[in-house]
């Protein structure tokens, strides 16, 4: 990467997930790439973490305007799919970020888990407030695309879980 | 190898996908707020969120193949009836929650199928596309399927109503395997669903079994139509609600 390259990358690291806004969007995986176009303008590209994530939106605006007060003025952002975003891309920083937030990090993805209705047998996730494993799954589907909700038996607390994909 | 596939032909074929995602994903949106309960509400309004996006990627794709200026928000909200390429199973009306389930459960093993293939499709954006989808459509064949069992192995009204929403729904389950422009499969483009259609058939009789649910025979009539713009009478009542707002206020923006 060249100079101003490596400076764009660190406006972007002060671009934060609108629902977790203790991760930021290169950390995440959904900034892909960035570079100049031979008309000086920047174009990065990002990819959704899901098909119909609706912070997309918000990070693109947000993008632009950290690389706007960053000095630069021709900014273009395009949603790429070339690469399907997964949860592996999350760094061990991220997911230990997301864990003092509260939030249960996604574990490794196992391709080839189950689909057989009812026999899989999820190892239960250990709870982000107490560390305790007696906790159980109560939607698979919570208050984003990315997450499902939980409960801890032992301290008594919701929490939320970041979904493998 | 000679590609023969036409625009127009993957044009109408990336449309027909978006199109499943749209109304499915409209469907199931109708859900939100009368779920049966809190948890229940959110995952059908995030499935249904899941279709929409898969939707608007799919469409977007489609308006740069028609090269006709429109975009996925014209291909969206400005065709009419006709105009639209979705498999009937999907623009039927929710029904109860066991019909819901069941339409989803069905239309969710053929799309884990066909998205499973379509990652590998010879058109890399699409195979993006549909790379992305795959994975959450895990997600959603995990719960419907999870749901057929509750509620065909659960009690005798879960039971009855499943079962007949399962009678209801299975003539619309031949059209999703009327198979695309053979072009489109001998260039790579989509995947051959003659090959998919025993594996449909052993996921959903496993299913139905675990179940104690009955399939209907496998030489049911099966209604055709969708994909050539002969919709019921369903789908003009849906997007006449769907499209009301852009069309009211033609030109307008967030």
């Amino acid at each position: 990467m060249t100079g101003t390259e490596d400076q764009i990358m660190k406006l972007l690291r002060n671009v934060k997930d609108p629902e977790i806004p203790v991760l930021d969007v290169v950390e995440m995986g959904i900034v892909r790439h960035v570079h100049f176009e031979p008309d000086g303008a920047v174009r990065v590209d990002i990819t959704p973490t899901y098909s119909g994530c609706p912070a997309m939106h918000v990070i693109r605006e947000d993008i632009v305007r950290a690389l706007h007060d960053g000095g630069f003025e021709d900014i273009e952002v395009h949603t790429v799919f070339d690469e399907a975003w997964s949860t592996e891309w999350m760094t061990e920083e991220a997911r230990t970020k997301l864990s003092a937030y509260g939030i249960a990090p996604p574990g490794r993805l196992d391709e080839n888990d189950g689909l057989l209705p009812l026999l899989r047998e999820e190892s239960a996730l250990a709870c982000p407030f107490c560390g305790s494993n007696h906790t159980r799954l109560t939607s698979a589907f919570g208050a984003t695309a990315c997450k499902s909700l939980h409960f801890c038996e032992d301290c008594r607390q919701p929490f939320e879980h970041f979904k493998c994909i | 190898m000679v590609e023969t596939t036409t625009q127009t032909a993957l044009f109408e074929y990336v449309l027909q996908l978006g199109d499943d995602a749209l109304v499915h994903g409209h469907r199931l949106s109708e859900w939100c707020g009368h779920g049966p309960y809190l948890e229940e509400d959110i995952a059908l309004a995030n499935i249904a969120l899941d279709h929409i996006g898969q939707a608007n990627a799919l469409l977007h794709l489609a308006g740069e193949l028609e090269q006709a200026g429109r975009t996925e928000n014209d291909l969206a909200y400005l065709r009419d009836a006709t105009a639209f390429r979705n498999a009937l199973l999907l623009e039927m009306p929710r029904g109860d929650f066991g019909y819901t389930i069941t339409r989803q459960w069905l239309f969710a093993s053929y799309a884990f199928l066909l998205y499973e293939g379509l990652r590998h499709s010879a058109n890399k954006t699409l195979a993006g596309i549909a790379a992305k989808a795959y994975k959450e459509i895990r997600y959603h064949l995990r719960h419907s399927s999870e749901w057929m069992v509750r509620l065909g192995d659960g009690t005798a009204e879960s039971h009855r109503r499943a079962q007949e929403a399962l009678d209801a729904l299975w003539m619309y389950t031949g059209e999703l395997f009327e198979p695309p422009e053979s072009e489109l499969v001998a260039d790579g483009i989509a995947p051959d669903l003659g090959a998919l259609r025993p594996r449909w058939d052993e996921m959903v009789a496993h299913v139905a079994q675990r179940a104690t649910l009955l399939l209907p025979p496998a030489d049911s009539f099966m209604a055709t139509g969708g994909r050539n713009g002969r919709h019921s009478e369903h789908l003009g009542h849906m997007l006449a609600e769907m499209q009301i707002l852009p069309r009211s206020f033609p030109g307008a923006t967030w």
